[in-house]
């Protein structure tokens, strides 16, 4: 099953952090990522810039709306995402368990629907 | 800050937890209906967790939450117990055990209820949460986060297992003679994956992880009280008391991982190690070695070290070369190339790693990742050992260990 992994992050707490622990973050991730693909796991996965970098678009009564952040404006913001196979929801749970950003912010972790799920072949 | 109140509340919610299995163990004993009997006591035992920690554990706790579940819940048990047999089964039971309960104390099934969550019949995986759940009354959510499991999920597994104990008519009895080690094997399992879980916090910061630690080792206690001749029983105590000891010298003062052989010994806790000295000595006498025994016996001379100053890894390899041809799991084989590299060098130790060959399993086993790392750079291969503490970095998830090995791959480079 392919399962999206959602990173959520206070963005003011990481811009504070100093540059030494930044830089052993990055490593950490990119040993995660080398750890997903080694083992199979891996389907995609980037980092995304902060939110401040958002733009939201929304077309009402014909007008398009077009504004400067996110959508919702929260403390935590999807950070990045990875997009893993995995053979079932325990093994995903031991994945997210294992990305940096559980032990400073929160993984949430949804199955993708696919698409003969909910529109199943005849 | 006075911990006195908080040790109190310790103290009544453990009394509370006792009594609650106790009741569990002796009510579904005799109908086989575990989540009847949890149900009938679950108003009750929520009460004594709330009340008993401001006005002290009664004098009879049992007959205590046995009165309060009558009184409270005996209409809205009824209405929600499943089957009508059961339902009045249960309440009968219930008066048996009250009127007992007057001139003497409850006798402890414990051991029983114990021995029917870790049947063979019953998934090897959900053995733990449900000896958890049913002999110390924790909720399916507490037990999910610690065993990394969603809520919904352990909920599912911990009801399916209920009903099958009742649908397969598993007994609830301590076996004979013939099949007892196989089936305390069982038992001790999941008694130490629960202990397992709790370890792997090794801060001890959440509390739910802590406490399973704590309640493994109460298991732990229960099992070798109860059956104080079987040396496996004294051997898994020991073994967790010895962890347990040194759960205070695996951090610094800055949170950072320390790794055995570096642990300041005066930070161990002497009075376990020394009581786990002497059940492993007990268990010894028996004469009928095991797992758990052989294990207790590595930690045994891990902490000589306190005496003598240096590790013996002779005595530990030989120990696991034991455990190795009685349990050949890659954890051990992994722990016993270490042993192989501290006795006849590096080389060797990577030799007997190797011959792990391609175990899939290993693809996302931290350990073997961490150990290879360190073998590799002992050897100087600095790009081999780069890699494989790459690997370990990405699949461990405390961050101290993280940084642990993080330090070890730059001290590589520099």
């Amino acid at each position: 099953m392919r399962y999206m992994i959602m990173i959520y992050a206070n963005e003011a707490a990481l811009a504070n952090v100093p540059i030494e622990a930044a830089q052993q973050m990055s490593a950490a991730y990119g040993a995660y990522t080398e750890a997903l693909k080694k083992s199979g796991t891996w389907l995609a996965g980037d980092r995304l810039r902060p939110s401040q970098a958002t733009t939201s678009v929304r077309i009402a009564d014909g007008k398009t709306n077009v504004i400067d952040g996110p959508y919702a404006d929260t403390k935590e913001q999807l950070a990045g995402f990875y997009m893993i196979e995995a053979a079932d929801i325990d093994t995903a749970i031991e994945w997210a368990a294992r990305c940096p950003a559980a032990s400073t912010g929160t993984v949430e972790l949804r199955p993708i629907w696919e698409l003969d799920d909910y529109m199943p072949r005849k | 800050m006075d911990s006195r109140p908080e040790i109190a509340r310790a103290a009544a919610e453990a009394a509370a937890r006792q009594s609650y299995g106790k009741l569990v163990a002796w009510l579904a004993a005799r109908t086989r209906d575990v989540a009847g009997a949890e149900d009938a006591l679950a108003d009750a035992f929520a009460a004594a967790l709330e009340r008993w920690p401001r006005t002290g554990v009664p004098q009879k706790p049992e007959a205590w939450l046995l009165a309060v579940a009558r009184r409270r819940r005996v209409d809205a048990v009824r209405r929600r117990l499943t089957s009508e047999a059961g339902r009045d089964h249960l309440k009968l039971i219930a008066e048996e055990a009250e009127a007992r309960m007057t001139d003497q104390d409850l006798p402890d099934e414990r051991l029983r209820l114990m021995f029917a969550c870790a049947h063979p019949a019953i998934e090897a995986g959900v053995r733990a949460p449900l000896i958890l759940q049913t002999i110390l009354g924790f909720d399916a959510a507490t037990i999910a986060s610690a065993f990394l499991v969603s809520p919904t999920a352990m909920g599912q597994r911990l009801v399916r297992a209920k009903s099958r104990i009742r649908e397969t008519g598993i007994p609830f009895r301590v076996p004979e003679r013939t099949e007892l080690g196989e089936r305390l094997d069982a038992v001790l399992e999941a008694i130490y994956a629960a202990f397992a879980e709790g370890w792997s916090d090794p801060a001890g910061t959440e509390t739910r992880r802590r406490n399973l630690a704590t309640e493994g080792i109460w298991l732990g206690r229960l099992v070798a009280s109860l059956l104080p001749d079987e040396p496996e029983a004294l051997g898994l105590l020991s073994l967790m008391l010895f962890a347990e000891a040194r759960r205070a010298a695996r951090r610094d003062m800055a949170g950072d991982y320390v790794p055995l052989a570096e642990q300041d010994h005066a930070l161990w806790d002497h009075a376990l190690v020394d009581e786990a000295e002497g059940l492993l000595g007990r268990a010894a006498t028996m004469g009928a070695i095991g797992r758990y025994q052989l294990e207790a016996a590595v930690q045994s001379a891990h902490v000589a070290r306190r005496l003598s100053g240096r590790t013996d890894w002779a005595a530990i390899r030989a120990l696991y070369e034991a455990l190795f041809s009685i349990a050949g799991s890659p954890v051990v084989a992994i722990n016993r190339a270490v042993a192989i590299a501290e006795t006849e060098g590096a080389v060797a130790g990577l030799a007997a790693l190797y011959v792990l060959g391609d175990d899939k399993r290993l693809d996302d086993y931290q350990p073997y990742w961490a150990a290879r790392a360190g073998l590799l750079a002992r050897l100087g291969q600095a790009p081999q050992a780069l890699e494989a503490y790459d690997r370990a970095i990405g699949l461990e998830r405390d961050p101290a260990v993280r940084r642990f090995l993080q330090q070890k791959r730059a001290a590589l480079i520099q």
